[in-house]
């Protein structure tokens, strides 16, 4: 009996040494990733980056200016589609739906968040670039609103389902009519929630490559004009990536940090949110 | 193929509630209960469009296949010729290579999800866990073109130092099928790392969740009987688990399919069949993304629609599944529990 | 014998448990009882340190098992649980195994593998346990096709497969019907015979008919012991008389 029980709780001992070591090579991507990205990008990230537009292939300097501006109104325009629907569909699909059309058309937001990316910059490839006859920062947009909506809808209903159910009950007691509730009581309860969860789909579309490819084009000059092609942070990254120069390399790189940077930072803030919030529900 | 584009339900809500604003606030004035109309019908709109969103793509990517697939029969799958410049299309190439890369990366990535999540819930200290939690949580919110980019630079020098060892190695690796071939450090093995990699961080939080819904007194019945902590996991904890587990790797799967920068960054962009994890080879995504804007007239592009739609077919049908399953246990569960 | 002395237990440095000493004799039954919160189960999960599982829970003074201090540091809390048997308050069986696999699963994790000594094994605890008659035809079926003081029964047999010197149970009944309850109270006298049972309970009828001995804890202390009879006639306290006719708790 001991002799068995003691090979039984060596053999225990390794296999949790073996969960620990499984929880190690679970996190070592990311800072072996954050490591080389911090040496190789620290040294790319100046002011040029930001103020200056790309050089042609083999010059040396140059910057992003046209990318970051580009990211930012390509996300800006996709935020500012995505989210209110996304959000007003939550709280139908909360608020007022039957049971089972909510459970549907979660389900179908579920089926649309596992969408590749890539499938719907060709949905939005054929619903406006073919339509336009060209490439253009809105069919950009389109496509990372598609891609955005699903997960703005979850994070939502997520949110709301977190209001207590007496709130709104005391709300129908007072005679408030539904819409009020809805709109006073239980987004106003769950707003932290859903700043929440829209910070963190911005950050997820605003890393989005694949789809740029055939929707926003790229552009290696500065344009602001929704409807013509216009350069990405990630599109370009990519394509300096792949180019054979080492100083696109560096700006790959720079672009890079920029990009995580403003990804995790948005990551931590909604997570900070979160916390803050909830602490003050606890209290 | 026109006119629907403009009725795509994201863009109509904002210029309806335009027209039906005004209408509505005479309706509240008048009965009291127009407002209440209004909002459930604006935000009922929203639901619409999301529910349309998922009946458009479905439409829009059959709509944009059916060139290719008149041209060449549903055959075109199962062909393994791609030759745009001779109008020749077919999908088994890079089926090929997305289900290698993805059994790849699931085979690393299940295993090693699944042991972090028993480390997360049941071994290590709840500060450190949580540690690690959010550290799996920031890796999941960087870009694939990111990830692509470290892999160019790092990844696959590091995968090319391993596959010269294999090549010099005196024991013959290099005779075996999977070993074999020059070792350039792109390719199927480099593609597959970098999914794991992107797979790691849903599988974890899938299988964690599902480990921390077996209930307290399932763990308190196991070492009450005089389990040793190991012992507890793998004959009780594991057990009731395991269903849920095969939803993450189902859900996981789904999301590794679909996956196109990282990919098409560190894969070599070659055409072939080839057993060899050192080999090069092409996904479907990354044929889609390197091709599409190059290519060289109406039935390429539509034979790269037709790409994509196999892709959003394999998708929706493991989200699907597994959406379903997890709902089924859930269900199944909270039953259990009131009994 | 099962004893405790000075037994104290904190919760993230909060008293629960302050200073008990007790006794629990072998072939007694022995009734703990106190209002809600006072202390019961967690008094009673340390005796197989249960607690060693719960980050923040701190056991000291003694508990000791035929003499010997369980919390000793070369005493492995795994073998301590193995002699002590514990039975929750909502029967708990495997979900994932069959009524037999549930049975045997003490004596599986102990390493022994003999098919015909545990189909022995599973047949002896199961006449124990009151249960092989209502199981035997379908031992291979899952346990949650069972009713609830069927599965109560089962777990119970499940504890007592593995032989233990003690059986803790915590409510046992707390979930079960009067009929259930009944069986299970007749079960703990038949047990009886063979270890010591410690029982938890907020139901002083089943304290006053179904033990042999009965503590008194209130808020973390213990109050009065000994004899059920004597403490449900003659009590010493006059906070026990307040408490058993109902005066507070």
């Amino acid at each position: 009996m001991s002799r068995s029980h003691q090979l039984r709780k060596l053999h225990g001992r390794t296999m949790e040494a073996l969960c620990l070591l499984a929880a190690l090579a679970a996190v070592a991507p990311l800072f072996a990733f954050l490591w080389h990205l911090v040496s190789m990008g620290a040294g790319a990230l100046n002011p040029a980056l930001f103020t200056q537009l790309p050089l042609p292939p083999g010059e040396v300097g140059g910057g992003l200016k046209n990318a970051i501006l580009g990211t930012l109104l390509v996300v800006g325009t996709a935020t500012v589609v995505g989210i209110p629907v996304g959000v007003g569909a939550a709280v139908y699909m909360t608020e007022f739906a039957r049971p089972r059309m909510a459970a549907t058309l979660r389900f179908a937001c579920d089926v649309l968040s596992g969408v590749p990316s890539i499938v719907m910059g060709l949905l939005a490839f054929q619903v406006m670039v073919r339509p336009m006859h060209h490439f253009s920062a809105l069919s950009g947009a389109l496509a990372l609103a598609f891609i955005m909506l699903p997960v703005v809808v979850i994070t939502t209903q997520e949110m709301l389902h977190l209001v207590p159910h007496s709130l709104r009950e005391a709300g129908h007691a007072l005679g408030i009519p539904a819409w009020r509730i809805a709109s006073s009581i239980s987004m106003r309860a769950a707003a932290p929630g859903i700043l929440t969860g829209a910070i963190l789909s911005v950050s997820r579309i605003a890393g989005e490559t694949a789809p740029m490819l055939f929707t926003a084009f790229g552009n290696p000059f500065l344009s602001l004009d929704p409807k013509a092609p216009i350069a990405t942070l990630p599109h370009t990254i990519f394509t300096y990536a792949i180019s054979p120069y080492d100083d696109w390399h560096r700006l790959a790189w720079g672009g890079a940090l920029i990009l995580v940077l403003g990804i995790l930072g948005a990551t931590l803030l909604s997570r900070f949110i979160l916390w803050w919030h909830q602490r003050g529900l606890n209290a | 193929m026109d006119a629907p584009a403009i009725e795509t339900p994201e863009m109509t809500p904002p210029s309806l509630v335009l027209q039906i604003l005004p209408e509505g606030i005479r309706r509240w004035r008048s009965t009291g209960r127009g407002a209440d109309r209004l909002f459930r019908l604006v935000t009922g709109m929203c639901a619409a469009a999301v529910a349309g969103l998922l009946l458009i793509v479905i439409l829009f990517m059959v709509k944009g296949s059916l060139p290719a697939i008149r041209d060449h029969g549903l055959g075109f799958v199962l062909s393994p010729d791609w030759d745009p410049t001779n109008q020749k299309y077919g999908a088994l190439t890079f089926l090929f290579g997305t289900a290698y890369t993805s059994l790849i990366g699931m085979a690393i990535a299940l295993p090693l999800g699944v042991l972090t999540a028993v480390a997360l819930v049941e071994i290590l200290p709840r500060g450190l866990a949580k540690a690690i939690s959010l550290a799996v949580e920031l890796l999941a919110a960087i870009p694939s073109v990111l990830l692509g980019l470290w892999g160019i630079f790092e990844l696959v020098p590091l995968v090319r130092s391993f596959e010269i060892a294999i090549y010099r190695s005196p024991l013959g690796f290099r005779k075996l099928p999977i070993f074999s071939g020059a070792p350039l450090g792109v390719g199927f093995l480099a593609a597959g790392l970098l999914l794991a990699i992107m797979a790691l961080p849903f599988i974890l939080s899938v299988s964690r969740e599902v480990l921390l819904q077996v209930p307290t007194a399932q763990r308190e019945a196991a070492y009450a009987l005089g389990a040793t902590r190991w012992q507890a996991i793998r004959k009780f904890i594991l057990p009731y688990s395991w269903k849920g587990i095969f939803g993450a790797g189902l859900l996981g799967l789904a999301r590794v399919l679909g996956e196109t920068m990282a990919v098409t960054m560190v894969i070599g962009n070659t055409p072939q069949i080839k057993a060899s994890l050192f080999a090069s080879g092409y996904t479907l995504a990354s044929v889609i993304a390197n091709e599409f804007t190059e290519a060289p007239s109406d039935l390429a592009i539509s034979a790269l629609i037709s790409l994509g739609l196999i892709l959003l077919v394999l998708t929706v049908l493991l989200n699907a599944a597994a959406r379903l399953m997890l709902i089924y246990l859930n269900r199944r569960m909270g039953t259990q529990g009131a009994k | 014998m099962l004893a405790c002395q000075n037994l104290k237990i904190e919760f993230d440095r909060k008293s629960v448990i302050k200073d008990v000493s007790l006794e629990f004799p072998p072939q007694r039954i022995t009734a703990i009882i106190g209002p809600s919160g006072c202390g019961k189960s967690t008094l009673l999960r340390a005796f197989n340190r249960m607690h060693d599982l719960t980050p923040g829970a701190r056991v000291s003074g003694l508990v000791t098992l035929s003499g010997k201090d369980i919390y000793h540091k070369d005493e492995d809390p795994v073998l301590v649980r193995r002699r002590i048997g514990m039975v929750f308050q909502k029967a708990n069986p495997f979900p994932t195994l069959s009524i037999f696999n549930n049975t045997i699963a003490g004596l599986r994790l102990s390493g022994l593998r003999n098919r015909a000594l545990l189909k022995e094994a599973a047949e002896k605890a199961l006449v124990d346990a009151a249960l092989w008659d209502e199981v035997k035809d379908r031992l291979k079926s899952n346990p949650m096709s069972l009713s609830g003081g069927q599965q109560q029964r089962l777990c119970i047999a499940r504890a007592l497969a593995v032989d233990p010197e003690v059986l803790l149970m915590d409510e046992p009944c707390s979930a079960l019907d009067p009929i259930a309850t009944a069986k299970i109270e007749e079960l703990m006298f038949r047990l009886r015979e063979r270890l010591s049972v410690v029982i938890v309970t907020h139901n002083m009828q089943q304290a006053a008919r179904a033990s042999d001995r009965t503590a008194f804890l209130w808020m973390g202390e213990l109050i009065e012991e000994g004899e059920t009879e004597a403490i449900f006639t003659t009590p010493k306290k006059s906070m026990t008389e307040d408490y058993i006719t109902g005066r507070f708790g």
